[in-house]
């Protein structure tokens, strides 16, 4: 694996300039990606989102690859026609380079509006690797819940009432139902932890076939936490078991961080506000749920990884 | 190539297409007036950990030969996720309040 | 040249096998299911080179045919009705990049009710999404039309949609006239893009955010891309003809020279009513036909010259624009000959919804109420509903 000085003498996949909040993970696990398939040539495209939107301003992007934006929902199936397009001109021998296609799209994007067009990418066996920077709703027009927005948490569209405590369902496992794809390679990750990110890119992109990162990208104003905050909510995240950071590949799951004492999920939502109702006297019941929720889908996880590794 | 920046391009001067026929021109648009906070960087105190550079959202640790060399006020938004990181036997990041 | 008997659909995937386009991504939809179909066949067969993406919907086909265009393939794609519906979003983005992108089609009308047969509401619906649209009146002209229409598209960046009527040409046998492979390749030559997402040398951002400043300069940039089409189109088209002996106008007119009416219609309807033209003339009725073959763009000078003969022009459409006001064809043509120094009488028959029948005797009664018309001087029924029970 590259190390971060070896990373460092690349060139930036996304340079400075753009518009997205103070804070934002979501770019720096751009720029993370991007620095760690920056070896080779990539060809990239995004869905419509926070991130397109930001980073595309005419006449100003900040991307240093080729990009393509087609809509909101078809980024898996652009990237894939692009893959296509690409075999069909170097069988023909009008390219020569060894290109890697990446597609990325924000939880909008990908657990909900775009998800057969993901299903249908990955079924088809397109050499992609599909990055949702999920940042658990739809950030991009105000905060609005997705099917990755947990339970409970406040949004726009799932308000924290007198009668409803924010969203009243709980989140979509994308990982899993992409997992069950059986593409080449699945993951989930946080750009705090950067390294292993890095790591699951080179994995991906090395994978012969259709691969999948899920990456958890912290949100300032749409989680409302302080804004220097953004990688310690993105560890938290991984320490509390809120967010566990794995991997699958060839039928095997591996969990990259077992923290050996996980904080109490408390402490990861009691620094944002889509969570603060949570604190009030008479909601311990609910944060006695998530909690347990947490702990049932990490067994679960734990259970995964040992039937598949025995 | 055949942008303009200077000015508003008419309809006629714009790329044939829907596409920016460049890349990262967003440099040319400067973000650096948006910080309320100002990161600064002690030289004598880093320890080259790059975890700044690697966390920065947007790319305004400028790094060179593996080395960190400063902070390019230009594009830095000030969000101090660059001093929170900075390892504490290190400390080489100070957040103060920007001077308008 | 060579003599074959193909259906609409048969003769539509012979075309596309030998373009031989790079990139083929595509979902099955009756009554267009027979090209994807055909077509596959094709690629299992290593009969052409195409990558054939088996999407798994119409919006994740003509999205992949974006993202395959953006990279520099030669991109064909099929659909009919609701496919061309799911796939209304990307029609825009597919034009508005420039993306010359070429769809077989079959007209099918749109639900509800649900319904397999002719129509042309399906592509009435997206006449402004910036796509060149042909519509064919046989199978003979749909082969052709997709050779054109590709080295149209390809010239202009500007895609096209080429369209037969579901049933009634999709799946009815005819003799046709075709190129031998090498003629159609070197007819169309290499496609040179004007950009590529695969050039690594020069990284290009494609469909960015315009704000305020920018999305109307784009858009007024794109209005005069497609301005060049029907220009490129009668240059193409005669190119065509030296090379297979075929003509196809952007608008063709039959025995209109002496005629003092005419029924102004598309697709097969127009070789039927060419059949009844025919028949009039035996009884010396003087009676003309105009086809509109091309509805985008609008060949509008060709169109005030070719009514502007007539005293009395009965429009007939396959779809209904829902405005209380008639079809499309209908509408628009209105909106031609306002300026014109001479112009005809104008009435429209909506007919052969959701693949109602239309026969030689619907026709003559179009012929014989428009020559009424034009003895009276004067418009009773601007609107009819043709064939339809409960309609006077
Ligand atoms: S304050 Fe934020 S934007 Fe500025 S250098 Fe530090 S991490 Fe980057
Ligand atoms: S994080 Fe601190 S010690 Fe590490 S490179 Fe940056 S400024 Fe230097």
């Amino acid at each position: 694996m590259a190390s971060l000085k070896e990373l460092s003498k690349r060139t930036e996949g996304l340079v400075g300039g753009h518009r997205a909040c103070a804070g934002c993970a979501a770019s720096t696990a751009i720029r993370q990606i991007l620095l760690a398939a920056g070896d080779k040539p990539t060809v990239t495209g995004i869905c419509t989102g926070c991130m397109e939107v930001v980073t595309t301003i005419f006449p100003y992007t900040a991307w240093n690859v080729n990009l393509v934006h087609n809509a909101f929902e078809n980024s898996a199936a652009t990237v894939s026609g692009m893959e296509a397009a690409y075999r069909a001109l170097k069988r023909k021998g009008k390219i020569d380079a060894e290109i890697q296609f990446i597609a990325f799209g924000g939880d909008g994007g990908t657990y909900d509006i775009g998800l057969q067009s993901l299903s249908g990418a990955i079924e088809r066996r397109h050499k992609m690797l599909y990055v949702c920077y999920d940042n658990e709703a739809y950030m991009n027009t105000g905060y609005q819940r997705s099917s990755a927005t947990p339970y409970c948490a406040h949004t726009t569209t799932s308000p924290a009432g007198t009668k409803i405590p924010g969203k009243p369902q709980k989140r979509k496992d994308l990982t899993e139902i992409i997992i069950a794809h059986e593409p080449a390679y699945a993951a989930q990750a946080t750009p705090g932890y950067y390294m292993d990110l890095i790591r699951k890119v080179e994995k991906a992109l090395a994978a012969d076939g259709p691969s999948f990162i899920n990456v958890l990208s912290p949100c300032v104003p749409g989680w409302g936490y302080p804004l220097d905050q953004t990688m310690n909510i993105s560890k938290l995240a991984v320490e509390t078991l809120f967010w566990p950071i794995y991997e699958w590949q060839d039928g095997k799951y591996k969990i990259n961080i077992k923290p050996r004492e996980p904080k109490p999920l408390v402490d990861f939502l009691k620094l944002q506000a889509r969570f603060r109702h949570l604190l009030k006297p008479g909601n311990e019941h609910l944060l006695e749920e998530l909690q347990a929720e947490v702990n049932r889908r990490w067994e679960v996880l734990l259970r995964k990884e040992q039937a598949t590794n025995g | 190539m055949s942008m303009k920046f200077d000015r508003p391009m008419n309809w006629k001067e714009l790329p044939a297409g829907c596409l920016i026929d460049e890349a990262a021109t967003s440099l040319r648009f400067k973000t650096g007036d948006w910080r309320s906070m100002r990161p600064i960087w002690d030289a004598e105190k880093c320890i080259h950990c790059l975890f700044c550079w690697i966390t920065c959202p947007d790319t305004a640790i400028t790094v060179q030969d593996g080395k960190m060399t400063g902070i390019d006020y230009d594009y830095c938004k000030g969000c101090g996720i660059c001093a929170v990181i900075c390892p504490p036997k290190a400390s080489a990041i100070d957040m103060v309040r920007e001077e308008k | 040249m060579k003599t074959i008997a193909k259906t609409g659909n048969e003769a539509m995937a012979y075309a596309m096998k030998q373009i031989n386009p790079d990139v083929v991504a595509a979902y099955p939809i009756t009554p267009a299911t027979e090209i994807v179909q055909i077509f596959s066949n094709y690629v299992a067969d290593g009969e052409v080179d195409t990558e054939f993406v088996a999407v798994e919907s119409e919006h994740s086909a003509l999205s992949a045919c974006v993202g395959a265009s953006l990279a520099g393939g030669r991109v064909m794609t099929s659909t009919a009705s609701q496919g061309l519906a799911l796939m209304h979003e990307i029609l825009y983005i597919a034009a508005g990049n420039r993306l010359p992108i070429v769809i077989a089609l079959v007209n099918r009308s749109l639900s509800a009710p649900i319904n397999i047969h002719c129509d042309h509401s399906d592509t009435m619906g997206s006449r402004e999404a910036g796509w060149m649209q042909l519509y064919c009146a046989n199978s003979q002209e749909a082969y052709d039309s997709l050779i054109i229409a590709l080295k149209v598209a390809e010239q202009t960046a500007v895609p096209a949609i080429v369209s037969t009527d579901a049933f009634i040409i999709s799946h009815a046998m005819e003799r046709l006239e075709v190129l031998e492979d090498e003629e159609v390749q070197r007819f169309i030559g290499e496609y040179k893009p004007r950009f590529s997402a695969l050039d690594l040398e020069n990284p290009k951002t494609f469909g960015p955010l315009d704000l305020q400043d920018y999305f109307f300069e784009h858009k007024r940039a794109q209005i005069d891309d497609f301005s060049k089409v029907l220009g490129t189109y009668n240059k193409v088209a005669q190119e065509y003809a030296e090379l297979s002996g075929r003509y196809y106008p952007a608008l063709e007119e039959y025995k209109t020279d002496d005629a003092d009416v005419a029924i102004f219609t598309a697709g097969s309807t127009a070789d039927t009513a060419k059949e009844v033209v025919d028949g009039l003339r035996e009884q010396g009725r003087k009676m003309g036909l105009v086809r509109m073959r091309m509805w985008r763009p609008l060949p509008v000078e060709e169109i005030k010259a070719a009514l502007g003969k007539f005293k009395a022009v009965a429009v007939m459409d396959r779809s209904d624009t829902m405005a209380d006001f008639g079809g499309p064809v209908f509408l628009e043509t209105r909106g031609i000959l306002y300026d014109a120094k001479k112009k005809p009488l104008l009435t429209d028959y909506v007919y052969g919804l959701g693949g109602r029948n239309i026969d030689i005797s619907d026709i003559l009664r179009v012929y014989d109420e428009i020559e009424q018309v034009v003895k009276q001087g004067k418009i009773d029924k601007l609107i009819t509903y043709l064939g339809v029970r409960g309609e006077e």
